[in-house]
């Protein structure tokens, strides 16, 4: 297929400015955010197989999560005129290749088991590190992108993209990830089997279950998502109305593909609102906390917040009584309920720039002022404490995570042209999960 | 009911067989016929024999060590005036540390310590002395008392017959069930009060309520505790929100986390004991001067010949009961820890209240119709009533919750004790209350204005209007009700 031309097009064109951001006008400063956030990926993948760095550090591993991202990102490039449609069409084939070859064996050295993928790949092998678990939800990032590509790539010449798309799809044994429970488990080690934490309250997940019951092989069950969702709470708190979850990405992640706007489920319907509109909530809920800032930390404020999973300083605070000040390194942080250590992710604000644009803008704006520091070569860095040595600036973290850059594209994409929204709404896999998830009404219906 | 004098129905007697500590004597009837025979002297079961003995019954109580049951004695009392003195050490540290440097920070001499909790179970144990229990008319009797038929039961050679009976036996706790781990090398949430020494490094084993609350304490204290837990997260009947904001609250006082951990041995190294412990497989050892074992708590069947009774009862769940508490003798009822799932002195009080109301005063009360509420008291203290949200959920109750910060309360503020939130559940469309979390530095008392409010029918709006004291921490309670009204 061929998606709409984006709407602002020309205006997206416009080659990276190099003025200072308060100079540029907001399609500009996107469009530079948005080039400088994709650059990662062409800069810190293996073009022999298609794997992409977790960070930009040396010996930094693969994270299947973060080739998830760029898949998608490749889509967002050819339409803006960064990649020529071949050049991407080739990474993306690359990539499939690679993860249709690779092994699938129980064994702890594989790439993958199940049609799932370990968490973290050798770069170069593509062979599991660090002995890190078999991921279900990274697996799911990374089938979200190759569900995209088999969706974008529809010439005659790219026919072997949307086969092997749609055989990594078909192979994925989402039941097997049931572990004969009611939901879904999280991970499994070849070493001792299933991990024991489950999905407790909503976040992230949101996506895993809707491919997983979108499955032409391996569906789950109906019930297996409701179960989850009994876990949901629904509470007013700091003035709105909201599906809580603590770290803001978990109110992005799924919202990165599927376009959530007037489609509800059950839980949904039943407090009249859908998962877009609580992103949106959870932002002013994230506003609200940074502006009353109850830890009086430096830098939260109405117009800088994004508290989230992330790199961060670490560090064994003084043991006090009554007050926790212990920095957490690399940790999913939430707000009001905590952890909050101070900590800011840089890229989280701009990241909700489809669901709160003014928001969005006017914090990026705000925190490129403030902080210039968090955002070297037009890259947001994953983590940012201005408590933390004050004086010399706070605390930045050292280069790039991939997921923040893939993420950072496709949202500025949807928010700027709807592209992959557009794009994911006609994937029978989605259309057919969501529906036996209990969603209906909007697009969903047309 | 016949009523009796009570002054001419019981009598002293001196050379008991088992002479309770602190009281040279025993107490019996003159007549070894009874209308209620208690089987347990804890909460339950002095609470369902004053209540009796106060409606006119002639009642038996037999208990076979102390009055005042695991509560008192190595329960909810003595933890309590430990983790008193243990946030008081906190603040003296706290101050030492505010003082400036070259201070020296204060050590816990738990000898002294428990030599308090002494003091201070004596004295709430005379609210129920042996006298105090004579003049409501209750005899008792010191030592193992066992059924020997559907309408008796005998201590030793002595035959009690009854027309009703309670047991109320309570619970002990559990056996470590750890290879290498022998009787005696190791405490329990019971016997930990008996230290006098303040262990350098302590294990405890077991993330429940009594493991989170007494870890906390000894790392408060000045122990370097180790809690190890085998479970995802603590607390496992609590909400994620309320269980991570105690696994945050222990880290940050010092305490060492072990979560998904098991422990799979132990040994003897010297002085002290090495746990093996398996995370995913994956092996590691901790060494401590102490092991504290806190891994339930299971009902106190022992020796009771419930068979001959024809009572039914396992050793998981204890004594089974109906609704009325009634066992399946129809003339034996039972209640507190013994039976009953929420295993908490409260419960065995009013528990022990309401079989005697249902046995001897004709009522037919539900246990179903409690209304039931618990505190782990750490810091911060969490407390829940009422039904979860997950329950609500899987009832398919439609539940809205309304959440106020303690990081927004004044008083919390004032107090720099500004962790934690009041939940307070309703159904969606409505203002009724159907259960509530509370997370903060006095959520044990704050939880007991919920109950009132559920007990008493009073909605979310009219409890939004009663007017609190300012400030208070209590006054969340208030916003968070409050908030119904607010526009979003």
């Amino acid at each position: 297929m061929s998606p709409r031309a984006p709407p602002r097009a020309a205006a997206a064109r416009v080659a990276a400015s190099v003025s200072a951001p308060a100079a540029q006008d907001d399609a500009s400063l996107l469009e530079r955010l948005q080039r400088g956030a994709f650059a990662y990926i062409t800069r810190y993948s293996n073009p022999l197989n298609g794997l992409v760095a977790d960070t930009s550090r040396a010996g930094a591993p693969c994270s299947i999560a973060v080739v998830g991202f760029a898949l998608t990102c490749y889509i967002v490039a050819v339409e803006r005129g960064w990649l020529s449609r071949t050049a991407a069409a080739q990474r993306v084939l690359v990539t499939l290749r690679f993860f249709s070859a690779s092994s699938q064996r129980e064994d702890p050295q594989a790439t993958g088991y199940q049609g799932f993928y370990y968490h973290f790949l050798d770069m170069t092998c593509g062979e599991r590190v660090w002995g890190c678990e078999l991921s279900f939800i990274d697996s799911t990032l990374l089938i979200a992108g190759v569900l995209a590509v088999g969706l974008y790539f529809d010439r005659p010449q790219e026919a072997e993209i949307r086969d092997t798309a749609e055989a990594l799809y078909r192979r994925v044994d989402w039941r097997w990830a049931q572990n004969n429970t009611p939901t879904l488990a999280q991970g499994w080690l070849p070493e001792v089997g299933f991990l024991h934490y489950g999905w407790e309250g909503y976040n992230e997940a949101l996506i895993l279950y809707i491919l997983a019951l979108g499955s032409p092989t391996h569906s789950l069950g109906r019930s297996c998502f409701e179960t989850w969702t009994l876990t949901y709470q629904w509470e007013r708190l700091l003035g709105q109305d909201v599906l809580y979850s603590g770290p803001l990405f978990t109110h992005l992640f799924s919202h990165a593909w599927i376009d959530f706007r007037g489609i509800r489920d059950g839980f949904m319907r039943t407090n009249r609102s859908d998962y877009f509109e609580n992103t949106c909530r959870s932002v002013a809920l994230q506003r609200e906390y940074c502006e009353r800032n109850p830890r009086q930390v430096v830098g939260y404020a109405r117009d800088i917040w994004g508290i989230s999973a992330g790199d961060g300083p670490t560090g064994e605070g003084a043991r006090e009584y009554a007050t926790d000040r212990r920095y957490f390194g690399y940790m999913a942080r939430g707000v009001p309920f905590g952890p909050d250590d101070g900590t800011l992710c840089p890229w989280a604000m701009l990241a909700t720039v489809p669901f709160t644009p003014q928001a969005a803008l006017a914090g990026t704006r705000r925190l490129l002022s403030s902080f210039p520091q968090v955002c070297r070569e037009d890259r947001f860095a994953s983590g940012f404490n201005p408590s933390v040595n004050p004086e010399s600036g706070g605390w930045v973290s050292e280069g790039w995570y991939g997921l923040d850059q893939g993420l950072l594209v496709i949202m500025i994409e949807n928010a700027r042209s709807g592209l992959i929204w557009s794009l994911l709404r006609e994937s029978a896999a989605v259309r057919r999960g969501l529906r036996r998830g209990g969603f209906s009404g909007g697009w969903l219906t047309r | 009911m016949k009523s009796r004098p009570r002054s001419a129905s019981v009598r002293a007697r001196s050379g008991a067989a088992r002479a309770p500590r602190g009281h040279g004597q025993r107490l019996a009837g003159s007549s070894h016929r009874y209308d209620l025979a208690v089987i347990g002297a804890g909460p339950a079961g002095l609470a369902a024999a004053l209540l009796a003995a106060r409606s006119g019954a002639r009642v038996a109580l037999f208990e076979r060590e102390r009055l005042g049951g695991t509560s008192l004695n190595s329960g909810s009392v003595p933890s309590k005036a430990l983790i008193r003195s243990a946030t008081l050490f906190a603040g003296i540290r706290e101050a030492t540390r505010l003082q400036g440097s070259g201070q020296r920070e204060p050590i816990a001499d738990l000898a002294k310590i428990a030599a308090r909790l002494r003091r201070i179970e004596e004295r709430i144990a005379g609210y129920h002395s042996l006298a105090r229990l004579a003049r409501d008319g209750v005899d008792v009797h010191f030592g193992a008392a066992k059924f020997i038929d559907p309408h008796a039961i005998a201590t030793g050679a002595t035959r009690f017959r009854f027309k009703k009976a309670l047991v109320a036996t309570g619970a002990v706790a559990a056996a470590a069930g750890i290879p290498g781990l022998a009787e005696g090398s190791y405490v329990t949430s019971e016997s930990v009060f008996g230290l006098t020494q303040l262990p350098e490094q302590l294990a405890v084993v077991g993330g429940g309520p009594l493991g989170c609350e007494l870890a906390q304490a000894f790392c408060r204290l000045g122990s370097h505790v180790t809690i190890i837990q085998d479970e995802a997260k603590f607390l496992p009947r609590e909400e994620r929100d309320a269980a991570q904001i105690l696994a945050r609250a222990m880290a940050r006082d010092g305490v060492e986390i072990r979560l998904n951990t098991r422990v799979v041995g132990a040994r003897a190294a010297g002085a002290r004991v090495v746990l093996e412990t398996e995370n995913y497989k994956t092996r590691d050892t901790i060494a401590a001067d102490r092991v504290l074992v806190s891994v339930g708590r299971v009902p106190n069947v022992a020796g009771l010949n419930l068979e001959a009774a024809g009572i039914a009862f396992d050793g998981l769940n204890g004594v089974a009961v109906d609704d009325f508490l009634r066992t399946s003798n129809p003339n034996v009822y039972a209640a507190g820890d013994v039976c009953m799932d929420h295993k908490y002195t409260h419960v065995a009080e009013s528990t022990g209240r309401m079989a005697v109301q249902n046995a001897l005063l004709r009522q037919r009360l539900r246990y179903s119709g409690l209304i039931i509420p618990w505190c782990t008291f750490c810091i911060p203290e969490i407390a829940h009533v009422g039904l979860q949200i997950w329950e609500a959920r899987e009832k398919s109750i439609p539940v809205k919750t309304y959440t106020m910060m303690m990081q927004d309360i004044d008083r919390a503020i004032t107090d720099r004790q500004d962790t934690g939130f009041v939940k307070l559940h309703v159904v969606e469309g409505h203002d009724r209350i159907i259960g509530a979390t509370i997370v903060a530095s006095r959520a044990s008392e704050m939880i007991n204005e919920v109950c009132v409010a559920m007990h008493s029918g009073i909605g979310l709006r009219r409890l939004g209007r009663v007017m609190h004291t300012y400030p208070s921490q209590a006054s969340a309670i208030c916003l968070a009700a409050m908030s119904m009204d607010e526009p979003c």
